[in-house]
Parts: structure tokens; sequence; C-alpha cells
């Protein structure tokens, strides 16, 4: 059997077909959902894609975070489901407080695209286990919104509890605090971060590498041996 | 407050002697006669309005259509091209039953006014164009030109139209793959904004702007019409028929490409699902555009009936109703039966749509307003039939001494330390220097299908996962070279586009062309123009590419002084396999270098004449076009067969900068000599058109060498890929980190 991944597409999302296109490359079952849905397909896991969702005109994520589907997705996040947020889907996380902190304008001001550095920090999160802790990875960033903060407190806590899934290496691409390119829940299933694995499955393509596979693979080994 | 009755069809021929402001709305004494004369009467002031938009230049082209008229009949018998000029953008096949539409366009003048906005709205009007052709947009490439990189008005233009491009491309999950950034001081006043976008689909989904079959019904979707963009319309709307309303409208348009990006999914379910029989987008001219050139093509006539058309200002008249210029917005026809399917897919979407109107099956465009008829034309007589000029035209008095003002025999480096030196200031010139200060502020990993991206010597889609057919595209141009010489300047451009798109491995197939050009009433500047058209109707002749579509944009001039002639070429290829693709980087140490292609002492309007001389003057580079299309051949085959494994072409700053630009790339040096009978200097900074410089792996060189032997082309070794350096023997050397530093710091620093 394969593990059936569900891909939102609010409007002004971007990256879905890509990430379809991922989860397919792992070898599981990519699942179409709409942001009008009520209920979630029984799915195994959902991801949150990248894009602008509603224009991002009021802050990224703050109004997707309302979107009928997202109602089932707290729920069924908060008793177990495994969700990954890319990019704009990590900022709909943090809007919905599946995720603590909060994503402002990068500290140059501008988009930035690039292939970043990364270090995977917790390799034993729903979406990481193919990876080992200290690993270093390239993933493709891109976006304009991207400078993690929150208070000295909850990233107190993140550090303590090893809830810092991902930082950046080498280079801030936006000033985010400690570095921080992405984080997880304490139960380990709800992940999110700013660069972008789904491009990043496919040598020639995109940044040429395969270093964003592994998410799709931990997850789909999770779910079939589950 | 009195309020003028409404100026109906009936009205206006009543009332022949009513005055109407044709001359603020751009028209001439002659073509406004010439409406007359059409109509059998006086326009009513909504005819008006769309006779001046649709006359206007940008509309009509009546400047430009004589000569463009050579791109037609000097097309070259090509089986590839499946729509050619006249529709919203070209298509071409590309084998496996894909076809691939492509467009450049110039949204110049907004964006020296509002660089944030014009720059935005150009995007998101090529790739209206694009989605008008039954293609998902795949691709976004973006030729700009500024004025002097230190000048402190660059500083307030580019990096808006930077943000601009960047904020409308990348909220439509475009990626930007390609294009160029260039400054030089003729566009201080006129700098040059151009978009082109690709798109793809299958054969059987390419969709034409016509309105065919009575009774079907033609929806306007997408953003509701407001007042912006609205050019003379303010000044008609002020002066003739109601003084109690808001006029002067910013001209400039303003764009939401959330709206637009919904546009796209919305009108691709609708193709997906075969509702729309014609389809056309909104841009310049708006409705007066849309539904007289859909009922122009079409086998009818049209009825609309404005009051239907969703406003965000309930006080536009209707004359500014049909001139808005506002974004987003698209115009389909549709079966009856299939009106409430198609609404349908709109409201998922959230986009408004609206029936307002129907063909008819008679021959007239008819527009109604609160029950009045406003409108009753030929819609052939507004979309095609407009003015059409022979501009004077004369090579200008100053040619000569131009051209005699020889490059070639400025002071050229005496030194090894002075040819080194004019090395780093080269590849550190703002025109040389790495853009991705720029570049990095564009998407171009979104849709997962990007193989190469700037500074790659062109963009590459893959278009199909399975069997990895891909497109190519690259843009290019030279003001400088067409200002010597138009008529070849624009044949390099042409051959360096089609170079870039070998050199990347895909083989050339079409161009688009975007022309900027001065005053057309300049008869210097219409010489320009015509030998410009002339030289790429001919070099497009002569290559076997044909030109689909294109724009033109004129009057880019401040005061006396004009821009250079700036005719930029796209070239768009196709490539079977995009595994095969050859990148700029070197991949390994130890491959060879060869020089592909003849090398003269040709500078002038090179860049080392710009930057260590300021000077401009002398013959641009000779063009040899059946030598660019043996290049292109064998760094194809070579290519398709493994023989190089990267490839980079040679134009602006010659060898040097290309070699530079390869090792930077891959992170590794190269140690050059200089081949017997060539300068060092000419070596390095010639700009020969018709080469290259590939790297070979040294179990592929017998094989490499005997194909370029047999084919007739020359193929010089002129080193390998080594160290962390780049070494010219007997010369200078210079670490990678020297030349990195000159390289990539330039533009954060004029610029971030």
């Amino acid at each position: 059997m394969t593990a059936r991944i569900g891909v939102v597409t609010f409007p002004g999302s971007l990256d879905d077909r890509d990430t379809q296109r991922a989860i397919r490359l792992a070898g599981a079952e990519p699942v179409a959902l709409w942001h009008k849905d009520k209920d979630l397909k029984q799915v195994d896991a959902v991801v949150l894609c990248g894009g602008f969702s509603y224009g991002d005109y009021l802050r990224a994520g703050a109004i997707a975070r309302f979107s009928p589907v997202m109602e089932p997705l707290i729920e069924q996040a908060k008793a177990g489901l495994p969700v990954l947020g890319i990019c704009n889907g990590f900022q709909i996380l943090t809007e919905a407080h599946l995720l603590p902190g909060t994503m402002l304008r990068n500290n140059h001001l501008h988009f930035i695209c690039r292939d970043q550095k990364l270090r995977v920090e917790n390799a034993e999160t729903a979406w990481t286990t193919d990876y080992t802790a200290g690993q270093e990875i390239h993933i493709p960033l891109k976006n304009i919104d991207g400078q993690y903060v929150a208070d000295e407190h909850t990233l107190d806590e993140l550090e303590a509890e090893g809830r810092v899934a991902f930082r950046y290496v080498d280079f801030n691409p936006n000033g985010s605090q400690r570095d921080i390119a992405g984080v997880t829940n304490a139960a380990g299933n709800v992940v999110g971060l700013m660069p972008h694995p789904e491009h990043a499955v496919e040598p020639l393509i995109g940044s040429g590498r395969t270093d964003g596979l592994p998410f799709f693979t931990s997850i789909l080994k999770k779910l079939v041996n589950a | 407050m009195s309020r003028t009755p409404l100026d109906t069809v009936e009205h206006a021929a009543a009332t022949p002697d009513v005055e109407l402001p044709w001359a603020e709305l751009g028209l001439k004494k002659d073509e406004y006669e010439r409406v007359v004369e059409i109509l059998g009467r006086r326009p009513t002031g909504a005819e008006l309005a769309m006779y001046s938009v649709m006359w206007s230049e940008h509309c009509s082209y009546k400047s430009s259509k004589v000569h463009l008229r050579q791109f037609g009949e000097k097309a070259p018998e090509n089986d590839a091209m499946l729509v050619g000029i006249g529709e919203n953008a070209g298509v071409v096949d590309v084998g496996q039953g894909y076809a691939v539409t492509f467009k450049v366009e110039s949204h110049n003048h907004p964006s020296y006014v509002e660089p944030y906005q014009g720059a935005a709205t150009g995007v998101g009007g090529i790739v209206r164009d694009i989605i008008a052709m039954g293609a998902r947009p795949v691709a976004v490439v973006d030729p700009l030109r500024f004025g002097a990189a230190d000048h402190p008005d660059t500083k307030r233009v580019l990096p808006g139209v930077v943000a601009g491009i960047g904020g409308y491309g990348n909220c439509l999950g475009l990626p930007n793959i390609g294009g160029e950034v260039v400054f030089d001081a003729c566009y201080q006043g006129n700098p040059l904004v151009n978009a082109g976008a690709i798109g793809v689909m299958r054969h059987e989904d390419i969709h034409l702007a016509k309105a065919s079959g009575a009774g079907n019904k033609v929806i306007l979707y997408g953003a509701r019409t407001g007042g912006d963009g609205i050019g003379g319309a303010s000044i008609l709307a002020s002066e003739t028929f109601d003084d109690a309303k808001p006029s002067k409208r910013p001209a400039v348009q303003v764009g939401d490409p959330f709206q637009e990006k919904l546009l796209i999914e919305c009108t691709l379910e609708a193709f997906k699902e075969k509702l729309v029989v014609g389809i056309q987008d909104l841009g310049a001219a708006g409705l007066s555009c849309a539904t007289s050139e859909l009922a122009s093509n079409g086998s009818g006539g049209m009825r609309v009936t404005l009051d239907d058309v969703p406003l965000r200002d309930s006080t536009l008249s209707p004359e500014e109703i049909l001139m808005s210029e506002s974004q987003e917005r698209m115009c389909a026809v549709v079966e009856p039966e299939k009106v409430d399917r198609f609404l349908e897919i709109c409201e998922k979407w959230d986009v408004i749509a609206t029936v307002i109107g129907e063909v008819t099956d008679g021959d007239r465009l008819e527009i109604y307003w609160h029950g009045g008829k406003i409108v009753d034309v030929d819609p052939r007589t507004v979309a095609h039939e407009g003015p059409v000029y022979e501009r004077p035209y004369a090579r200008p008095s100053w040619q000569d001494e131009l051209q005699a003002d020889d490059a070639n025999k400025l002071p050229r480096p005496e030194t090894s330390e002075e040819l080194k030196d004019q090395v780093l200031k080269l590849v550190g010139s703002p025109n040389q220097a790495s853009k991705s200060w720029i570049t990095s502020q564009y998407d171009h990993f979104v849709q997962g299908n990007t193989v190469l991206a700037q500074p790659e010597d062109s963009g590459m889609i893959r278009i199909d996962e399975e069997t990895g057919l891909g497109v190519a595209i690259a843009t290019d141009g030279n003001g400088r070279y067409a200002k010597l010489d138009p008529y070849h300047g624009a044949q390099l451009a042409l051959a360096e586009a089609y170079r870039n798109v070998a050199t990347t491995g895909a083989k050339p197939l079409a161009v688009s062309d975007c022309l900027n050009f001065g005053s057309p009433e300049d008869p210097a500047v219409m010489w320009q123009f015509a030998e410009a058209v002339r030289g790429l109707a001919d070099a497009c002749q002569q290559l076997g590419t044909p030109v689909t579509g294109g724009n033109v944009s004129l009057y880019n001039q401040t005061g006396e002084a004009a821009i250079h002639p700036t005719p930029v070429v796209a070239v768009l290829g196709v490539i079977d396999d995009v595994a095969r693709r050859t990148p700029v980087a070197f991949q390994e140490e130890g491959q060879l270098l060869y020089l592909l292609g003849d090398t003269r002492e040709e500078f002038g309007g090179s860049a080392w004449s710009q930057v260590i001389h300021d000077h401009l003057g002398g013959l641009p580079p000779k063009v040899d076009l059946e030598r660019e299309r043996l290049l292109a051949e064998i760094l194809i085959s070579a290519s398709r067969d493994g023989m190089i494994d990267s490839a980079h072409d040679l134009s602006d700053g010659g060898l040097i900068q290309a070699v530079v630009e390869s090792a930077l790339l891959g992170g590794k040096g190269a140690r050059l000599i200089v081949p017997d009978g060539l300068d060092a200097f000419t070596f390095l900074f010639s700009e020969s058109a018709g080469r290259a410089i590939v790297a070979v792996p040294r179990s592929e060189e017998v094989r490499f060498n005997d194909m370029c032997g047999a084919r007739g082309l020359p193929a010089t070794r002129i080193g390998v890929v080594d160290g962390d350096t780049v070494e010219v023997q007997g010369e200078f050397t210079l670490t990678l980190s020297e030349l990195r530093e000159a390289h990539e710091g330039t533009i954060p620093a004029l610029l971030a």
C-alpha cells in the first residue's frame, strides 16, 4: 500500500502542482484538496504549499487560515495528522497557531530567491526521519516574508525542546531570529519551514539537487509502516 | 447642473455640427475626417473614444506597419509555425503534440512614470496575451535597459521596476528565467522595460481572438472596470459630457497579481472543458480593443450592453468604460448552452463574470448604454483599417562621422599589468557585472520545470516530464551596435539570441521582437527603424526563423535626444531532452577549452571601448549568418552527443568575459594560451560574432575536433579548466576571489 497525501490549493497557491509531483516522485499518492473542502478526503497527511494565498494582501497566511478546509485540518493536526507547511504554508500554520512564532518581511525588504544551505536540527519529526541530525542540505528559498520571529521565551523553549527543525547555515537570508528556517510542534507531526523542499526533488530541475526528497520519503515510510 | 443628453447614434446624426475633442484625444484632423467619412456622419462620443484609442500609434502601428510587412513577406518556410503575426501571440509547433506561444512587449513609458506598477502591469499584459492563445504560461523573461548605473534617477527607476516585475511575476507563480539588464546614459529619461512570456499547450487547445456563431454570448470576466489607465478619455469626460465627475485619472494602470492568478486558473479550466469559442484579453484600449477585434475577426457582428459591465466606480461614463485599461480582465465568446458552466467555473475561482453581449448575424458592432445605441460601426474599420503612414526617413547626417570614428584605433593596453587592470575593470563594469542582486528578486524555481535560468545563455523549461522535451528562450539586443549600423545591429541582436539558444543545446525555431526606438516623426529615427526592420527580416529569412509577433515602442525620446535604436530579439528553441542541456559553468578540471569561430580586430561598439574609453564609434562586428547557423548546428550536435560539458556564447565583453563567467559559476578556474596569429588584447576583448567557447572532456577531444573539421568550423584549443585562478599565460593571473569581488560587488554597491 501507499500513502495518500493531500495538497491544499488556496486561491493564490503556486506550488501545489510541484508539491504533488514531489509526493508522486517519493512514491506516495497526491490528493488535491480545495480550500472550500469541508473534509480532508481521508488523507494520511497534508502539505500546505507555497504561494500567495489570497494575494497575502492582509498578512501572509492570515486569510487562508480561515478557509473551510482549515477547520478539519486544525482539528486533525492536533490529534496527530502529519502536516507540512512550506513557505506560505508555514505562514498559514503559524497564523493557525499550530506552530509558534510568525514571519515578518525579510530584513532587507526584498524578495529573495536562492539555493539555501540548511542544517537539519531535528531528524525525528514525521517529515525528517530520512535525514540525520546535523545533516547539511541545500534547498531553494524564495519569499519576501521569511523573517522568523518569536518572543525570547518561545525561542528558548523551542531550542530546549529540540523544536528548531532547520537552521540557515553560512548566510541568514532574511534576518530570522537564531537563523531559524523551520520549526516543529512538540509532537513532531506538524512541521513548517520557509525553504521549498518540493523544488529539490529532481536532478537537472531547479537547484539540480534532490536534497528535498527525504521530506516526502520520510512521511511515506512513517505512514506505510504505521 | 445641466446634464448633456446621451450622445446616441441618432443624436449624432441629428447634430452634425457638434464639435468633438478629437485633437485632445490624439487624432489628427484628416484622421477625424476619415472617421466621419466611414460613418457617414459625425461619430458619437463613444465611437470617437474607440477610434481614437484604436487608431493610436500604440494600437494601430500606423507608423511602423509599412515596414513590419517585411516580416510576413520575407518569412522563411517553416513548418513549425501554427499561428503567425496578428493574433495575441504567435504559436510554434515544438513536437510531441505540443505547441508553444511566446511574445515580447514593451511597457517603457509607464515604467518611467511609476516604475513598480508600470513594470508589474507589463508582466500582467504579456501573460494575458499568452493565456488568450489557450496556453498555460510557463515562464517570463525581462529585458531591461536603464540610464547610467550611477545616475541618481536610476536608483529610483531600477529598484521599482525590479520589485514590480518580482512582485507581480512571483505572485503569479511564473518562473523568471531570462532577460537582460543594460545601462546606458541614452536610456536615462526613457528606460526600456520589455517583458516576455512563454506558454505551452496541446495543438488542439489553440484559441483565437474571434467572435463567431450568432447567438453566442460575450462574457467579460476578471476585475471590475475602473477609471485607471484612461489617457485622453479624461479630457473627453470633463470637457464634453459631464462636468461634475472625477476626472484626470492616473494614466498608469494598477496591477493585482492575485486577481490575474485566478484569471489564469479559471481560464485554463474553461479551456479544458472546451467552453470557449473565442477569447481576447483586455490590454491597451480595453473594451474598445477587445470588442472590435473579436467582432472583426469573427464571422458576424456583435451587440454589447455597456450597462452590464461591472464597475469599480459607478460614475464612469460609457466613453471611459470603453477606454479604461483596468488590468486583469478578459473577454470570452461562449455558446449559450455553455454559459452556465463557464460562470460556475468563474465562481469557483471567485472571479466576477458577466454576460455583456452577444454575437449577431450582422456585420456591425453595436454598443448600448441606458437603452440608447451609442456605437454602431463596422468593427474592421476600428480594429484593422486605421491610418497607415509612410513617414519620411533619411540616413542621419552624423552617421558617416560616427562610423568613421574607428574604435579599432583607440589606445590599447601596452603592458600585461595594464591588460590585467582592464580585465578587472571590464568584468566589474555595470553592464558586464553579475546581475544576481536583481535576478535573485525573481522566483525561478516555481512550477518545478526550470532547467536553466539566468545567468545561463538561455532560460530552459521542461514541458514534458516523461520525455524530457523542453524549450529555451534567449533575448538579446545591443543598442550600441544598432546605433553604429541599425541594419547589422538588428541582425547581431538576432544572431546573439539565436546563438544563446544553441549554446544551451536547443534548436532555434522562431522569433519575437520588441522594437524600441525614438520618435517616428524624426526622419533619422525612422531611418534607424526602417533599417533595423529590414535587417531583422532579412536575417530571419536567412536563418529560417520566422517572426511570430512582437511589439513596437516608439517615442522613446526626451526632447531631441532619442534612445539608441534598440531592437530586442527573443529566440525560442526546442530541445528533445533537457537532460542534454549545456550549462555555462565549468564542470570538471582538466577539460579542454576550445574557441569556436574566427576572432578579428572588432571593437566598434564593444564593451571594452565603452568601459575603458567611454567611446562609441566605428562599425559593429561583421555579421555572418551562415557561420551562425553552422556554429549552432555544431553546438547542438555536441550537446546531443555528449561531446561538451559546458558552453558559453561570446558577445559583449568578448572571450575574457565569458571565461570569467564560466569560471565563477563553476567555481573552477582556467589556464588560457593566446593562440597563434592573435595578440592577447584582441584574443581577450574582441567582440567578433559567431563565436563560443566550449569545455570538452579529454575523452571526446578527437571526436569533437573531427566533427568541427568535417563541417568546416574553426575550433582552436585555447586552454584547460584548472585551479582557482584565471591565467592568461605570459600575461597575468587573477584569482577567482579577486574576480568574484569585481564581478559580483558592483551592482549591490550601486543599488542595494
